[in-house]
Formats: C-alpha cells, sequence, structure tokens
C-alpha cells in the first residue's frame, strides 16, 4: 500500500509536469513564467495571454480529459469482457460516431448537429442498441462478438459512404479520423467536462462490481451482484468517456487499450479502487506526451497514439505468451 | 438444508430431471455422482440460481430461491464452478476478501471482522501462508482452496462446488473431500458437490445423491439401494 502512495504522488507530479510542458510546446515556445502570468493575471502581453487561454490551456485540458476518459473506458471493457484485448471501441462506440460524422461531411445528412453533435448521437445509438441486446443476452462473449459485427457492418456502410463522396469532403472526414484536439472552444469544454465527469463518477460508482466481475459473471452474481443492470452502468459510463471524447477529438486509438496494462504492470494490482485512479493518471500522462510530440512534428495525434501504443500491446502479448 | 419440490429441468425438448422431491440436510457433505450429461452441472447451476429454466421449486432454509433477494441469496449459498479463475496480481487475500462482497459498502470497504473472517476462511482451508501470494504462480489444488476459502468467507449456510476435485492429483483429492467433511461437520453447513470419484464419494462423504435419468436418490453412504445403483450406472465400480 505504501508503495503505491509514492507510484500516485509520482504520477501526479508527472502530470502536473506534463500539462506545464504541453502549454510552453506549440508554434511559438512559451516560457513557463508567461504562462504563470497569463494563468493568473499577471504582467503578460495581451497577445501571449490569447494564446495561453484559448488555445494552449483547453488543448491541454483536453488532452488530460482524452488520455484519462479513454484509459477508464477501456479498463472497463477488458474488465466487463475479461479480454485483454477489450479497447473502448469494443462496443462499436468508435464506429458509430464515425457513422455520424460521415453522414454529416460526406452526405451532408443532418448538419445541424454539428460534426460533434452527430459523432455524439452516433455513438449513443449504438450504446442504445447493445444496451437492448445485452438486457436479452447472458453470455458476455455473445456481446462482444456482436459489438465487433455490429461496427464492422457501421464501417463498411462508412465506408460506402467514403467511396460515393468527393474528393473535398473525404478529406475532411479523413482528417477527422486522424483525431485532433485542437479544435475545442471553451463552449465545447462546458459540454465535454460534465460529461466525462458523469462518466468518471458512474465509473467510480461501478467499482466494485467490477471487482466482483474479474472472477466471471457466474461468481459475480452468486456473491450477490445484479450483473445486467452492472452492465448497463458500465456500458453507459463508457459511452460517456468514449463517445464524448471521439465526438470532440475524432476516434483516437490505442490509449484505451495499453494504458490499463501499463498500469496493472506499474500497481501490481487488479482492484479496481486503485486501478481506476492509476489509469486516469497514467492515461492523462501518455495523451499529454503524444501532445506534445505531435506539436513538435505538427502530426495527427492519432498517429503518435499508434506508434506509442503498438509496442505496448506487443511487449503484452509476447509477455503473456512466454511466461507460461 | 436445500429441498427440490416437483422439480423438473432440461434443454430443449431432452428433460434431465423430472419430478424429483430431494433433500440435501445440513452439516453433511453431499457428492452428487452422475455420468456424463445426465444434469449434475445444470442441477447445481439451478440451485445456484444461474440457471431459472425449471419448474417446481427450489428452497432454501425454508426460502424459495425465486423470490429470494440477489443479497439475501449470496448470503445464503455460496457457489464454486469448474472455471479456472487466475486473476493477474490478484493476491489470494484480495481473492478469498471477495467473498464478503454481499456484506460489504458500495466500494468493497473490509472491516476488521470481515478480515478476520478472511484470515479464518484461509486457516480452515490451510493457505494462510500464502495470504500474499498471487494466484498466477500457484498450483490448481492450491487455487480451488483459495476459491473454496473465498466460498467461506461468504459465510452461507449452503456450499456448492461443480467438480472441485477434476483438475487435482489422488491425494490432492482425497485431502479435499476430507476439508469438505470436516467444513459440514465444524460449520454445520449444508455442502452438495459434484464429483467422478465414487470411491473417494464412498469413502469421505455422509450422503451420495445418485442422478438416474430422470430421477434422483438421496441416502446415506452405505444405503444396499444406493450401492445397487451405483454398480447398476457404473458396472465397473
Amino acid at each position: 500500500m505504501r508503495s503505491h502512495g509514492i507510484i500516485f504522488l509520482s504520477l501526479t507530479v508527472l502530470v502536473a509536469v506534463l500539462f506545464a510542458i504541453d502549454m510552453a510546446v506549440g508554434a511559438v515556445n512559451i516560457p513557463i513564467s508567461d504562462i504563470w502570468a497569463a494563468l493568473t493575471g499577471g504582467d503578460c502581453q495581451q497577445a501571449t495571454a490569447k494564446i495561453i487561454i484559448d488555445i494552449r490551456l483547453i488543448k491541454a485540458i483536453a488532452a488530460l480529459l482524452a488520455g484519462a476518459a479513454l484509459s477508464v473506458s477501456g479498463l472497463q471493457m477488458q474488465t466487463v469482457f475479461r479480454n485483454p484485448l477489450a479497447g473502448p471501441y469494443v462496443l462499436g462506440i468508435s464506429s458509430g460516431a464515425s457513422l455520424g460524422v460521415a453522414l454529416i461531411v460526406l452526405a451532408g445528412v443532418g448538419s445541424s448537429l454539428g460534426i460533434a453533435g452527430a459523432a455524439w448521437a452516433g455513438a449513443a445509438a449504438v450504446l442504445a442498441v447493445m444496451m437492448a441486446v445485452s438486457h436479452r443476452i447472458k453470455d458476455i462473449m455473445v456481446i462482444l462478438i456482436l459489438g465487433i459485427m455490429f461496427s464492422s457492418g457501421v464501417s463498411a456502410v462508412v465506408q460506402i459512404l467514403q467511396y460515393l463522396s468527393n474528393d473535398e469532403s473525404l478529406k475532411a472526414f479523413v482528417i477527422w479520423t486522424m483525431g485532433s484536439l485542437g479544435d475545442i472552444t471553451w463552449h465545447q469544454m462546458s459540454i465535454i467536462l460534465p460529461a466525462i465527469a458523469g462518466g468518471i463518477g458512474l465509473a467510480i460508482l461501478t467499482i466494485k462490481p467490477l471487482n466482483m466481475l474479474m472472477f466471471g459473471e457466474d461468481y459475480a452474481m452468486t456473491m450477490g451482484l445484479d450483473v445486467k443492470r452492472a452492465r448497463g452502468l458500465i456500458f453507459l459510463s463508457t459511452t460517456l468517456l468514449a463517445g464524448t471524447v471521439t465526438a470532440f477529438c475524432g476516434p483516437i486509438g490505442f490509449i484505451g487499450l495499453a494504458m490499463p496494462h501499463v498500469t496493472r504492470m506499474l500497481l501490481r494490482d487488479s482492484d479496481h479502487r486503485i486501478l481506476l485512479p492509476g489509469t486516469i493518471l497514467t492515461g492523462a500522462a501518455v495523451m499529454l506526451i503524444c501532445d506534445i510530440v505531435s506539436k513538435l512534428f505538427t502530426l495527427p495525434v492519432n498517429a503518435i497514439t499508434a506508434l506509442l501504443g503498438i509496442p505496448i500491446v506487443i511487449w503484452i502479448v509476447l509477455r503473456n505468451n512466454t511466461s507460461d | 438444508m436445500i429441498q427440490l419440490r416437483d422439480f423438473s429441468i432440461g434443454y430443449g425438448t431432452r428433460q434431465l430431471l423430472g419430478n424429483i422431491n430431494v433433500d440435501i440436510e445440513s452439516g453433511r457433505l453431499t457428492a452428487l455422482i452422475g455420468r456424463n450429461g445426465a444434469g449434475k452441472s445444470t442441477l447445481l447451476r439451478a440451485i445456484a440460481g444461474l440457471n431459472g429454466n425449471y419448474s417446481g421449486k427450489i428452497i432454501i432454509d425454508g426460502n424459495d430461491i425465486r423470490v429470494m433477494p440477489a443479497w439475501l441469496k449470496a448470503r445464503t449459498l455460496a457457489f464454486v464452478s469448474t472455471q479456472r479463475i487466475r486473476i493477474a496480481n490478484l493476491r489470494c487475500e484480495d481473492v478469498v476478501a471477495m467473498g464478503r462482497a454481499p456484506y460489504t459498502n458500495w466500494i468493497g470497504h473490509l472491516q476488521e471482522s470481515d478480515r478476520d473472517i478472511v484470515a479464518s476462511a484461509l486457516e480452515a482451508v490451510g493457505m494462510t501462508d500464502y495470504a500474499s501470494r498471487t494466484m498466477d504462480s500457484m498450483s490448481d489444488g492450491e487455487c480451488q482452496r483459495i476459491m473454496i476459502a473465498r466460498a467461506l468467507a461468504q459465510a452461507t449456510p449452503v456450499i456448492l462446488l461443480d467438480e472441485p476435485t477434476s483438475f487435482l492429483d489422488l491425494t490432492n483429492r482425497y485431502e479435499l473431500c476430507a476439508l469438505l467433511a470436516r467444513l459440514a461437520h465444524q460449520g454445520n453447513k449444508c455442502i452438495l458437490f459434484s464429483t467422478h470419484e465414487l470411491h473417494t464419494a464412498m469413502e469421505l462423504c455422509d450422503d451420495i445423491a445418485v442422478i438416474d435419468t430422470p430421477h434422483i436418490t438421496c441416502t446415506q453412504v452405505g444405503n444396499d439401494k444406493t450401492t445397487a445403483l451405483l454398480r447398476c450406472l457404473f458396472p465397473h465400480f
């Protein structure tokens, strides 16, 4: 327990440092002292203050929230499906969101919703289908297979839309799929923040169910868990977390899959009371690193998360394979 | 004590057990014997509340399980399945502590009394020294004992085990049955387990429930009728 305390403290400090670096790095590098002055209303050039508050700060907060939300969602899915390769998108949330965006960008349907609204509606529609299905189906593996089939089907529809659309809208769509933390306004943040806070709150409420579900649904049920209700709450939480991030930042890959594993190894524990805050911190830290790297090389953030995430996933697979 | 009243269960059109009336007593270790596919697991899962597709009644300590709330069921009955549970980075102590889930608060906080119960459950199965080890580095027999300790920590009058001895060698099988018998007698628990180990069951169990599709006969070990039935079902016995 004591070593957990040291790890949590170090992670918190790390996140704070990365947050500061993320604010300093960009098209122009801004010294930390100016950032501090701008944030606290001290002496600072007005243009610099504007960059810091309206661009850098919001982007750093977005990175922090996206990393935390995707990692928590990945943790939930890995436990619920008892599958180390599950991630936030196994329920088809990102496919649903892409369909929403594709319909607007490529087919021009429902453009009044805006890209984020359409993505949200798509993710929520997928959740509604998965909840209806999961209430009838007992075996969680069947739900996993249905989720994968469903998202493949939706992706096929998106592909057809891509094929039929013109160059310009195709490019707009492809850029959305590459993920971006940069297009968020303070107005949008006022939606993102409560949605993700709600998702994390629900995740905290389902810590005990998650611990019970590690033993499989049979054991969880005989220990008094209402499995279908718990599943419903966890799916709702995951949609709030992953759905919101996808809606505003695009489908960001690998963070949600990789960070729960990193956290388990770092903390050497499987108790969700430890893992949940752990993944929040590791997810936030790594997403901030990805954002810093993507700004330094002006690359899409999704490419960075994949390049950082893939080695971790390969390492996990090899490690699980060689330990037997 | 478990009472089955006019109990029938099956898959699709195939009936496994029909119109059964049987009592499984408290303070006794009962072995559930039957050929492969006779419905041992199906029966245990129905009693555990994991399969509701049956007709008739399952009554545990006077309550019909269909109307028991989940929390009461979890405080009345514990189940050890055939599934092998190996969770990386989870210490045995924490696995056993999960048995306290029906009693702990929303986040699963353990009180001092819960910790005492966990410690005595580990002691009862002789695994006190393994408390802070993780299950990924343990043998099948040791893991099985931990899962039984988890069931004990649930502090229920009834414990069901589905083929708890199937992955174990002869010595471990024998020791495990002896352990279950001791737990039944000392804790006045009703322990029912399915097994293919006829000889061990005849030697260490108090009662034996034999499935002779679609009937079930539960008598004391050594009862002539049951022995004859076993010889009929298992000619090489």
